[in-house]
């Protein structure tokens, strides 16, 4: 049992458990946040979808990249699965294929972090379903 | 990704329980119970289609969630990553399916203060409440502020009392904080007795933890270490919530001794009330309290003079004390921001009736009941046509289509002869008849009277009796003259508030609705076919074609005639039930 002396101490507590509701706050201001859909149909996850979506929800807090990571379903592209949708705030979202560990690595540390474009974009001229 | 269930007693009781149990469970089963977190939180408000499933982070908004759909949101929506169709709200204007809570029209135009954790974080958990600054208000105050600088930001918010009276909450601290006295108590009032009004009830069971910052805040101001809650105990799940919380913040040490290091003590102990509605009034709780009839007394002496055990007490309404960690917070300047010059801030309203979206609903002061009502509200039920609102209860009156489009605010409700109340807001449609709906409320009042002064204990019940002759169809031109005289005498002679408002609906239905009184007394008729005793239910003789069937199914025998032959219906044994009318194939039978 910890008790609370002081407001510094508040604060501090505050801080350690952010994380715990940050998924919530996060929702509500989901526009402004980077946010990337894994998509998880049967093809995706026979192909590994569920590591990398592991592997982005752990190595982007160890990073410190705020993002809201969300799962979708078959996106189509079920030949080069798994694939994820990137969408940076105030970009036009970016689907990216066969993307393993090592790829979505590659994802965070160029695009995500510098807004770089990496190898693996399909198609090019491609829009979220959620504008259609 | 967290799986939100309303945990609210709306919700609970369409077994939000089970759904809560099913879905761990299900991911359980999946192994998928360390990404996925199931919380309980308070009411989201959105009642009308409760049980509520949220789903974050994508905001999924499911209604009417039954334990049995639990999997399908797992298999198709957690898993595959696939809405659940069937479940997503529907906009009954535009016949389609919305998929977040950002796109309904419920939420839109709302603004969440009072209730910023209500269907947020889990009450029942400290940690999430401190994740979200909770204490730190408490911890500023205590701190960097003398009392009388945090009377001076809760005065300069410009925070009126949420109960009903509107009194300025920072000038009511003031008082108390400036009579000397070696014990002084904080009381929040969670005496909600208004008929349809729900927004304190929500605010405990979804956000305790808020109200008791404020009570501790409020303790420091007006130099109290201890805080009542006088709740009433038809309310088990607020009462549970709030004894969870006080035991997590006493364990923190957020109440207690030498709270945050700085000496101050405070602690709060429930006292429970028996539901009388005249125990809202505060000297009447304040008896209740101590032991004595819950009746009211004669102000002054204040409470704030001399209140609990004689001793200086402030009381202010929950919904007053939810709002004041956030005001510490964000600054008196913001909260004055919001709202009217007179009226600052927000509102809960709870909306019932005859609404497409009963639920509860916070909004700055100064929207239009249009807005509320045909936006939040969704509209009339069945697109029938809007009649009046009663807000305020008991102690308010009806408004009709004319008001619509007033900004609400403490002062122009009253000035539209209502009032805000507590914040109930009843809508009514063209079948509702006024002259019972004030019948109604007497009802109530006369119940709920303590009888302690004659102007309330035999004037509501002789206001009770008029009305009651009226929808008898018994009534006279005279008695809508009594009704008036009657009602102004009651309002200036009765000791406390329930007397001296009971009248208003009566009086605000005369106003807006006289003409519907007339309907009664003059041509015997009640216009939206409520009042029984002035019905007559007739047959078509051209339609009917003597089937027989209104006749077999009449309870009484009080209808006659042979076989293939207009039947006919006797008035003097009728007793107009509606099921001749129910039976009736070829819509012979009407009510006339």
């Amino acid at each position: 049992m910890t008790k609370v002396k002081s407001l510094a101490d508040l604060k501090k507590m505050k801080e350690s458990l952010q994380a715990k509701i940050d998924l919530r706050e996060k929702g509500d201001a989901a526009e402004n946040l980077i946010q990337i859909k894994v998509a998880m149909a049967t093809c995706g996850i026979a192909s590994g979808a569920k590591n990398v979506m592991e592997f982005l929800l752990e190595e982007l807090e160890k990073r410190g990249i705020n993002a809201v990571i969300t799962q979708t379903g078959c996106m189509g592209y079920c030949y080069a699965e798994p694939t994820i949708e990137v969408k940076l705030p105030n970009a036009d979202p970016v689907v990216f294929g066969y993307v393993d560990t090592k790829k979505a690595d590659e994802i965070i540390e160029k695009y995500i972090k510098n807004g770089e474009l990496v190898d693996g974009i399909i198609p090019v001229n491609y829009e979220s379903i959620d504008n259609k | 990704m967290h799986l939100l269930i309303c945990g609210g007693t709306g919700c609970k009781a369409s077994a939000s329980d089970a759904i809560a149990e099913k879905l761990k469970t299900e991911l359980e089963g999946n192994n998928l119970q360390n990404e996925v977190q199931v919380i309980m939180t308070g009411c989201f408000g959105f009642c009308e289609k409760g049980p509520i499933v949220k789903v974050l982070p994508d905001n999924t908004f499911y209604t009417q969630v039954k334990p049995e759909d639990a999997s399908e949101i797992v298999k198709e929506h957690v898993i595959k990553g696939r809405k659940v169709e069937r479940l997503l709200y529907v906009d009954p204007a535009k016949k389609a399916t919305i998929e977040d809570s950002k796109h309904m029209g419920f939420y839109r135009k709302q603004m969440r203060i009072a209730l910023r954790n209500c269907g947020f974080i889990n009450p029942e958990n400290i940690d999430e409440y401190i994740a979200r600054e909770g204490y730190q208000a408490l911890g500023k105050v205590l701190t960097e502020y003398t009392p009388q600088q945090t009377i001076d930001i809760i005065k300069k918010s410009g925070l009126r009392g949420r109960g009903g009276g509107g009194f300025p909450t920072g000038l009511k601290w003031e008082i108390a904080s400036k009579n000397a006295a070696d014990q002084k108590y904080v009381v929040c009032n969670a005496d909600e007795g208004d008929p349809g009004a729900f927004m304190d009830r929500s605010i405990l069971e979804g956000d305790p933890h808020s109200v008791i910052e404020a009570m501790a805040i409020c303790g420091y101001c007006i130099g109290a270490n201890k805080g009542l809650v006088y709740i009433r105990a038809e309310y088990p799940l607020a009462i549970k919530r709030l004894k969870i919380a006080i035991d997590q913040a006493r364990e923190y040490g957020l109440l207690g001794n030498d709270i945050f290091g700085t000496g101050f003590n405070f602690d709060i102990e429930l006292r429970y009330g028996a539901g009388a509605f005249v125990c809202g009034e505060e000297t009447a709780l304040i008896h209740s309290m101590e032991g004595l009839r819950g009746e009211p007394s004669n102000k002054p002496p204040f409470p704030a003079q001399s209140g609990y055990m004689g001793k200086p007490t402030n009381v202010n309404n929950v919904e007053t004390f939810a709002n004041v960690p956030a005001i510490i917070l964000k600054g008196a300047d913001w909260y004055s921001s919001i709202g009217t010059e007179k009226s600052k801030g927000t509102k809960v309203f709870a909306l019932a009736g005859k609404i497409n979206n009963v639920g509860l609903i916070e909004v700055p002061m100064g929207i239009t009941l249009r807005e509320v009502i045909f936006e939040i509200g969704g509209g009339i039920k069945n697109g029938k046509k809007f009649k009046a609102v009663q807000t305020g209860g008991p102690s308010g009156g009806c408004l009709t289509e004319k008001h619509l489009d007033t900004p609400i605010d403490f002062d122009n409700l009253i000035a539209a002869g209502s009032m805000m109340g507590s914040g109930g807001m009843i809508v009514m449609d063209e079948d509702d008849c006024m002259v019972s709906v004030a019948k109604f409320y007497l009802d109530f009042t006369v119940e709920e009277s303590c009888g302690k002064c004659s102007p309330c204990r035999i004037g509501n019940k002789r206001l009770y009796e008029l009305l009651e002759r009226i929808t008898k169809g018994d009534g006279t031109m005279e008695d809508l003259e009594r009704l008036r005289n009657l009602s102004t005498v009651i309002k200036d002679t009765s000791l406390c508030g329930l007397g001296q408002t009971s009248p208003n609906p009566v009086l605000s239905t005369l106003d807006n609705f006289y003409h519907e009184y007339v309907a009664h007394v003059v041509d015997k008729k009640c216009p939206s076919g409520q009042c029984k005793s002035l019905m007559q239910y007739v047959i078509d003789p051209e339609a009917c074609v003597g089937c027989t069937a209104c006749a077999r199914n009449c309870p009484v025998n009080a209808i006659s005639g042979e076989r293939k032959k207009p039947h006919e219906i006797n008035p003097a044994i009728c007793i107009k039930c509606g099921a001749c009318i129910e039976k009736c194939k070829f819509d012979a039978i009407s009510i006339k």
